[in-house]
């Protein structure tokens, strides 16, 4: 093949090999969601109340342990798991009991869940139970949102600043 | 239907590596060095990311800034190393892709090479989050997207406490503790494991490739500099992670299974990761298995000359002292685990010579499934079949393992498989043609620089110019010999070959023996 021909092969491979690698470094676009659509996350990591409560020891009982691990309470470690529930516009989207983490279950409760809604005014609704109630929840809240298309609302915990945090 | 789809695949490969060949030479063609230029590849990224993290600030609150300005008002040089970076690195994502595709079309990655295939699958696992990780610190859109979507396949797996993702729940909750984590893994971690792995990979192959040629190189950086300079790459808008973030300008090369994500889970996308990564670490093993037996040393024939240890290409061959009591110091010691019965070590061996005036024919190392004795049975076989015009007959030597010997079949000319063509002893073409069992002989093997063996086509070139042990004697006519290394070649093209080399062995005239010198008996220069 004449030389001219080849150098021209090449510079035809070279373009679209370039081709190739700039187009799909950054195409076609994508959109892990609707774009107008909005979100909902619910997530945060809450310690449930002890599932067995502390016990006082005897001054016999405190006597048999170790001088080193005397103690006046005994704290059996095993926590109760936290049941949540998420709410929009009166409609349930989420009921979940978050078993505690840990081998001996004595650890945080955790969730993260997200929720694509379409955007408008909504009343979110969120309640919480850490304790070893049968009825009824120990955190609730509520609020009225305008939501915009791509927003993301988070519905946050800490039990030190109150309860829900919304973001 | 399966036979097809498999006969296709080497069919197409061979056609667009032709076209390749055409434009590049076979010195130069890339498909010939995929995994050289892959490593070349790397090294740009190396380069580029050192200049760049020069000017990169690890925080959540510069990082984004740094590289903005490194990329708008340095962009002559910051810009371009920016760009190099990123296209290089998608490059070798390429370069990958194509050399597993062929490494698996062309069946080298079955017997002692399951190695290499295997120690592959992990370089992917590093490969990838390599770039991943890369993606996350200029945080952008396309980072916090990463983050997140990262974050929550991670959180399926019970190692955390607490979920990751939660790091990326606001703009508040982002700490410069991660953003220092994430540039350790870019920046340290994951390139000292990724250079361990690709020395892992290449560890049982003999004279590994490391350097595409220098005008690969060239034609690479030059074409990638261009694209740098035409289509920069950009940062996305600031992560903001009061948003979800849309319409994300997404690297598909390295994002490919992040929509797993999106649009299934979590799990399933851990289950398509190991699932095909398990596929791939078990392909060598699955049916049909075609391992062939591997080499043999006769000891009363090997004198430990170390030429078949020279010529392997994969290390299967070594030398250890002599355990039979002769004289000689050392004897070849086969590894079967690492032969691929490729020959060559039978074709180096100086013992393969068919004009030795021995009764039983035993070279010092030998392939059980084709031993030599066979390929002079064969050659004599050949050379008294009937026909042909008188003065142009030609026997061909032609490796099985590369080349579609069945085109020649339908040629009328006498054919010799061998596993390589390195497996012939050059010593066969003096018998052939000094005994006038053929008037000419012709080789054929793999497309230079892609031997299915390696180095065959290479081996046998040096025999033939004389520059490798064991050599074409000096008084083998080269007009007479003909190679052509053309792969998989259709019945035309054999053809015009064959026809060719009949025309120059007409014009020769038959074949008269030189008188007897004493450089006859001398190599050729």
């Amino acid at each position: 093949m004449k030389s001219w021909l080849r150098y021209a092969g090449q510079a035809v491979a070279y373009a679209a090999f370039i081709a190739l690698l700039g187009f799909f470094a950054t195409a076609p676009a994508y959109s892990p969601i609707d774009p107008d659509a909005a979100m909902i996350k619910l997530s945060f990591v809450h310690v449930g109340q002890r599932k067995v409560e502390c016990r006082k020891l005897s001054p016999e009982e405190i006597a048999r342990l170790a001088p080193n691990m005397r103690l006046t309470l005994d704290c059996p470690r095993e926590r109760l798991p936290v049941i949540v529930e998420l709410e929009l516009d009166g409609k349930l989207l989420s009921r979940r009991e978050l078993a505690a983490s840990g081998l001996s279950h004595d650890r945080a409760s955790s969730i993260y869940q997200k929720f694509v809604v379409p955007p408008g005014r909504h009343l979110v609704a969120v309640r919480l139970r850490d304790s070893a109630r049968t009825e009824g929840f120990d955190y609730t809240r509520s609020t009225e949102v305008e939501l915009k298309p791509r927003q993301n609302f988070v519905v946050d915990f800490r039990a030190e600043a109150g309860g829900f945090i919304f973001h | 239907m399966l036979k097809q789809i498999r006969q296709a695949g080497p069919w197409l490969l061979s056609r667009i590596e032709k076209m390749y060949s055409a434009a590049f030479t076979p010195a130069w063609n890339p498909f010939y060095h995929l995994g050289a230029l892959t490593i070349f590849f790397f090294w740009v990224v190396v380069v580029s990311g050192v200049y760049v993290f020069l000017f990169f600030e690890t925080s959540v609150t510069h990082a984004y800034e740094s590289v903005e300005w490194l990329t708008h008002t340095q962009w002559y040089l910051g810009g371009v190393m920016r760009s190099l970076h990123r296209y290089a690195s998608d490059a070798a994502v390429v370069t990958i892709g194509v050399h597993m595709v062929k490494e698996f079309i062309t069946g080298r990655y079955r017997g002692a090479r399951w190695f290499s295939w295997f120690t592959g699958v992990p370089l992917l696992w590093l490969v990838f989050p390599l770039g991943i990780t890369g993606y996350w610190l200029v945080w952008d859109q396309l980072a916090q997207y990463v983050a997140i979507a990262s974050s929550e396949l991670l959180d399926v797996l019970p190692i955390f406490s607490d979920p990751m993702a939660r790091n990326f729940l606001t703009n508040e909750s982002v700490s410069d503790r991660f953003f220092t984590l994430m540039a350790f893994l870019h920046l340290i971690g994951l390139p000292i494991f990724l250079l361990f792995a690709i020395w892992l990979h290449l560890l049982r192959i003999s004279r590994p490739t490391v350097n595409p040629p220098l005008g690969l190189v060239i034609g690479s950086l030059a074409a990638l500099t261009g694209l740098s300079l035409l289509w920069p790459a950009l940062s996305q808008a600031p992560a903001d992670f009061s948003l979800v973030t849309t319409g994300i300008g997404f690297d598909w090369f390295y994002l490919l299974a992040y929509p797993l994500l999106d649009y299934g889970s979590p799990a399933l996308m851990w289950l398509v990761l190991v699932g095909s990564s398990t596929l791939l670490c078990l392909l060598p093993w699955l049916p049909p298995r075609r391992r062939k037996p591997a080499a043999v040393v006769s000891l009363p024939d090997c004198n430990g000359c170390g030429r078949c240890v020279a010529d392997c290409p994969y290390n299967a061959v070594s030398l250890a002292p002599r355990t039979d009591g002769l004289v000689y110091a050392n004897e070849a010691v086969v590894d079967a685990e690492l032969c691929t019965a490729c020959g060559i070590c039978a074709g180096a061996c100086p013992t393969s010579t068919p004009l030795r005036r021995k009764s039983e024919f035993v070279p010092g190392i030998d392939l059980p499934g084709l031993p030599i004795r066979s390929l002079r049975d064969w050659t004599l076989a050949a050379a008294v079949q009937p026909g042909g015009e008188p003065g142009t007959r030609v026997l061909v030597y032609g490796c099985a393992s590369g080349v579609n010997l069945a085109a020649l079949r339908h040629s009328g000319v006498a054919v010799v498989e061998l596993q390589c063509i390195a497996q012939l002893p050059p010593a066969f073409i003096d018998f052939v043609i000094s005994r006038r069992h053929a008037d000419g002989v012709l080789l054929l093997g793999c497309r230079e620089n892609d031997c299915h063996f390696r180095l065959g086509v290479q081996w046998t070139d040096e025999r033939l110019a004389g520059k490798r042990d064991p050599y074409l004697r000096a008084r083998v006519p080269r007009e007479r010999v003909a190679t052509y290394w053309g792969g998989q070649v259709t019945q035309a093209e054999i053809a015009s070959k064959i026809n060719a080399f009949r025309a120059r062995l007409r014009a020769l005239g038959p074949y008269r023996p030189a008188p007897v010198t004493q450089s006859t008996y001398e190599v050729a220069p």
